[in-house]
């Protein structure tokens, strides 16, 4: 069953200079109990996606469908009942917490949101939370000074959990944490993953972080989703020229020499403006008509309608033969399995 | 219990709590005490000049000007706290509104700020004072309304700071109710600044009080405030000054006592939570004497040699050792990865070298030779220059590498013309051909940093470290900050710098898979502490120290398999006050044993290439084919 379904979401921003269009006809679904997901550079409009599907920014067009049913809304009637189904988890551990809360109060507060609790069932839940994200109980009466980045973090993800939501948003939630510490918040994340069949939309830029979480994932370039599938077939063999970048960028241990079909974008043409109505990626594309003088489809048609019917999702008009291989060979996929 | 309530420390604050006591002791038993002698008229005594029996003399009515002072000192108080308390209560809770609204609200809110704090208060004060009616409350209530916009301009912007937090925007997706937000998130969390400035406001308010009522405007006969007695007094001021002067005086001590508390609520909460006071920093240690010329003669391709580099630093806790014994050494063409989690020194070890560390800090070092200059032995002067010179250093945030007021060419060129004396014409071209090698346009010369992207501003700040024609370069977490795609064509640039003028980099990450990729040899830091130096080729899977080895392991693949958790380490890093023990991971490892915590492993050399810091290392695993 799909739990949320985002029909050609555009989200502006006002800019100095007017409006700007952070994303721009977006598309996406999450079936429940999988996670999606998302990858893009800074300016993508990742975040920008996120606080729009928890009603932090207005919608300009499109549809979100949560369970069904049309779910946004600026009354407080309708955000109470999107945050019930839909909470979010944000990248910056030193703001994430109220300073001046311990983590017993935010806890006892997000528990408290939708439903009333005694005060034994409150501590009962304070503890019951913290143990589900893998912190000491003893916590509790911690201020978020007295914590580090990682249990910050989780203290975070244990409050959007209080409401017992079915999809968490995660965005960027390991950007500004040490890689050890990466490492137990992923942990914890597959764990809630597993225990509590919680769906996810899991937004950052490290690659091989989003997909040790993720069953499919999006990639999302300049407001738009360029390609989208599940996460072994997107690193078995990626369909869109920039997915392959972004994989051959992607620095390995032990390092893997660069595949020779994704050379590296020339640096002086990353500002160039996209064309209008043709490809956004046009301008740096291996394959496209910098390479290629002939392939002036690119700039002329857009890739993005006919994408939902190419392999895969790839809006890209020039994919690669199937079979060509990715840049990475995937590792076994268990979880999967195990979970379906 | 917020820090301004705790026993203050300062003389400032004795001072204001010491003039507060006696005018809350007025206000409470000054109508007790004096309110009948202030208000018994004596015909036998008017407009009398002071004497034993009156020492402020009489007015009109032959009442007692002492007694009605010390008497009005309750009303004036009253007043002033009164219209205070409701133009901050009414600011700030408009201000602090600013945070939780939505769009459209709140651009109208702010505006309509903006849009009061145009007009003066005082006028406006006045204004409302006559349009309320002459008396205490049209006063009161004038004043109060004067003084909404300012608080509400401070709430506004304080609420700013925490609209923008991210757990602000939880408890909203959270779909609290407004006022809760309100209550519970925001006003906690701006109260600090607004107690300090209400208090202060609290003095001018009274002035403002005592003008009104002086006016005319204010407290009407015969009730009195010391407005009130200044304006009766001031009539015959030149036959007797004290009748005005008092009242004056009061109103000038008051004013005063409330600025003073304002002063010292703020000095108190601008110091930092209750802490033990430092200790006395110890002696450094001493600076072993320059050994002469022990070791090997610097190698003809040696660039910088440092040995023992201990950094001391004074915290408001005590003084902490982020970096300690710490030796390293880079030969030419070489590219050397410093890794290490946050905290553990890596980039105080990079200031360090390049003599960049804040002047509280304190080095010890036995050599620190740069290109075959022992620094140590140069002066200040000729130690800076021969810095500037010979090394480049790369930041992590390039949009604040750069001056944002100054053009390309002009940073660019800025330190050849300096310490190479080169002419405007032969920087500009040299600019020019730096920019070239790291593949930008020369056309961004002309342009400012804010017109570039964040991988051209760090091209940008590469180029201008080879301006110099560096024999080190020093880039600290120079990717941080930027794009995977963007990250990988700064990578390569440094490798093509090191191919194509054997210069030496030191590049300091937190990225083990980043480093493996470019790096010929890696140091893993840890605590302050080198714990291994080994070839990048041993690091995916011949680590042998345990801190590196779950460092490898906790570094998510694409290529592992999901199904299994990452590794982690349990616990964390020690606390740089009381470092444990023997071998600073100790306390962590799986693998210690007792001697661990006795004693502290130094770094000694498993081959050649490989040095370790670590009693039990772990075994290499079996080479491949066997």
């Amino acid at each position: 069953m799909t739990l949320l379904q985002v029909a050609d979401l555009t989200v502006r921003h006002h800019g100095p200079h007017g409006p700007v269009t952070a994303v721009d006809g977006v598309s996406l679904e999450i079936p429940a109990g999988r996670t999606l997901g998302l990858v893009g550079e800074s300016g993508s409009g990742k975040s920008s996606l996120a606080r729009a599907l928890v009603g932090l920014s207005p919608v300009h067009s499109g549809r979100v469908l949560l369970d069904g049913r049309a779910a946004g809304g600026r009354t407080l009637r309708a955000r109470r009942r999107l945050g019930r189904r839909v909470q979010v988890v944000f990248q910056d551990p030193d703001t994430a917490l109220d300073p001046r809360m311990t983590v017993r109060q935010t806890l006892a507060e997000a528990a408290t949101a939708f439903r009333r609790l005694d005060r034994p069932a409150r501590a009962e839940r304070v503890a019951g939370l913290l143990d589900l994200v893998g912190l000491d109980p003893q916590l509790a009466g911690r201020l978020p000074r007295q914590l580090s980045g990682g249990q910050r973090q989780r203290v975070a993800i244990a409050r959007a959990l209080a409401v017992e939501p079915a999809l968490l948003i995660a965005d960027e939630i390991t950007s500004a944490l040490d890689v050890s510490v990466q490492a137990a918040v992923l942990n914890t994340i597959r764990d809630l993953q597993r225990r509590l069949g919680l769906a996810m939309l899991f937004i950052g830029h490290n690659l091989p972080a989003v997909c040790h979480v993720s069953d499919a994932v999006a990639v999302m370039y300049r407001g738009r989703i360029v390609e989208s599938a599940p996460t072994a077939d997107l690193l078995r063999a990626p369909r869109h020229p920039y997915t392959r970048a972004l994989l051959a960028a992607v620095p390995g241990l032990p390092p893997a020499p660069p595949p020779p079909d994704a050379a590296p974008l020339p640096l002086a043409a990353a500002e160039a403006a996209a064309p209008a109505g043709g490809c956004r990626f046009a301008a740096l594309c291996p394959v496209g008509p910098a390479r290629h003088a002939e392939r002036t489809v690119c700039t002329e048609r857009d890739p993005q309608p006919g994408a939902a019917e190419r392999p895969h999702r790839a809006a890209c008009h020039f994919p690669p033969d199937p079979d060509t291989p990715g840049p990475f060979r995937p590792g076994p996929d268990t979880p999967e399995d195990e979970r379906s | 219990m917020p820090r301004i309530l705790r026993l203050p420390r300062s003389p400032l604050a004795w001072t204001a709590l010491a003039m507060l006591a006696p005018l809350l002791l007025l206000a409470a038993l000054g109508p007790f005490l004096w309110g009948e002698a202030a208000d018994r008229p004596d015909v036998t005594a008017v407009l009398e000049g002071p004497s034993l029996t009156h020492p402020f003399g009489t007015d009109n009515l032959g009442r007692d000007l002492l007694a009605r002072v010390l008497t009005a000192t309750r009303l004036s108080l009253l007043l002033a706290c009164a219209a205070t308390l409701l133009s901050a209560g009414a600011g700030i809770l408009l201000g602090a509104s600013t945070a939780v609204l939505a769009g459209r609200a709140r651009r109208w809110l702010g505006a309509l700020i903006t849009l009061l704090l145009a007009f003066p208060g005082l006028l406006v004060a006045i204004f409302l004072a006559v349009v309320f009616g002459a008396g205490a409350t049209g006063a009161l209530l004038a004043l109060a309304v004067a003084g909404v916009p300012g608080s509400a301009r401070l709430a506004q912007t304080l609420a700013a700071g925490v609209a923008g937090t991210d757990h602000l925007a939880a408890a909203r997706v959270l779909g609290l109710r407004r006022h809760r937000l309100i209550l519970r998130h925001v006003l906690p969390n701006i109260a600090e600044p607004l107690l300090l400035s209400t208090t202060t406001a609290a003095g001018t308010a009274l002035i403002a009080l005592s003008g009104l009522s002086f006016l005319g405007l204010g407290v009407q006969p015969p009730a009195y405030d010391w407005g009130r007695l200044l304006g009766q007094g001031l009539d015959r001021i030149y036959a007797q000054p004290l009748p005005a002067l008092a009242p004056g005086l009061a109103v000038l001590y008051a004013a005063l006592t409330f600025q003073l508390l304002g002063e010292a609520l703020a000095g108190g909460a601008a110091r930092r939570p209750h802490r033990a006071p430092a200790p006395p920093a110890p002696p450094a240690p001493p600076a072993p004497p320059a050994p002469p010329a022990v070791g090997e003669p610097a190698g003809g391709d040696e660039v910088l040699r440092i040995d023992d580099l201990t950094v001391e630093l004074p915290t408001p806790d005590g003084v902490i050792r982020p970096v300690r014994d710490v030796s390293l050494t880079l030969h030419a063409g070489e590219i050397v990865g410093l890794v290490g989690e946050s905290g553990s020194g890596k980039s105080l070890t990079a200031l360090a070298i390049a003599d960049l560390l804040p002047a509280q800090a304190r080095v010890s070092r036995r050599t620190h030779r740069l290109l075959g200059t022992e620094l140590t032995a140069l002066p200040a002067k000729e130690r800076d220059r021969h810095l500037a010179t010979t090394l480049a250093m790369v930041f992590q945030n390039p949009a604040s590498a750069l001056n944002p007021a100054l053009r390309v060419d002009t940073q660019l060129t800025e330190a050849v013309r300096a310490h190479r004396g080169a002419g405007r014409t032969a920087a500009a071209a040299q600019a020019v051909h730096a920019l070239r090698r790291v593949a930008l346009p020369p056309a961004l010369l002309r342009s400012r940093p804010h017109q570039l992207s964040g991988g051209q501003r760090q091209c940008v700040l590469i180029a201008a470290g080879l301006m110099v024609r560096p024999g080190l370069i020093i880039a600290d977490e120079p990717t941080t900050a930027l794009d995977v795609t963007v990250q990988r064509q700064v990578t390569d640039l440094l490798a093509a710098v090191r191919r194509e003028s054997g210069t030496a980099v030191l590049f300091i990450s937190h990225d083990l898979a980043l480093v493996a990729g470019l790096c010929d040899r890696v140091l893993v830091m840890y605590a302050g502490t080198v714990v291994e130096s080994l070839p990048t080729d041993r690091l995916a899977d011949s680590a042998r120290h345990p801190y590196t080895r779950a460092l490898v392991e906790s570094v998510p693949r694409l290529t592992a398999d999901r199904g299994q958790p990452l590794r982690t380490v349990e616990g964390s890093p020690p606390d740089p006050l009381a470092p444990p023990p023997g071998c600073p991971f100790q306390p962590r490892c799986a693998h210690r044993r007792d001697r661990c915590a006795a004693e502290a492993p130094a770094l000694t050399g498993l081959d050649a290439d490989h040095r370790v810091a670590c009693w039990h290392p772990l075994p290499a695993p079996a080479t491949a084919g066997a």
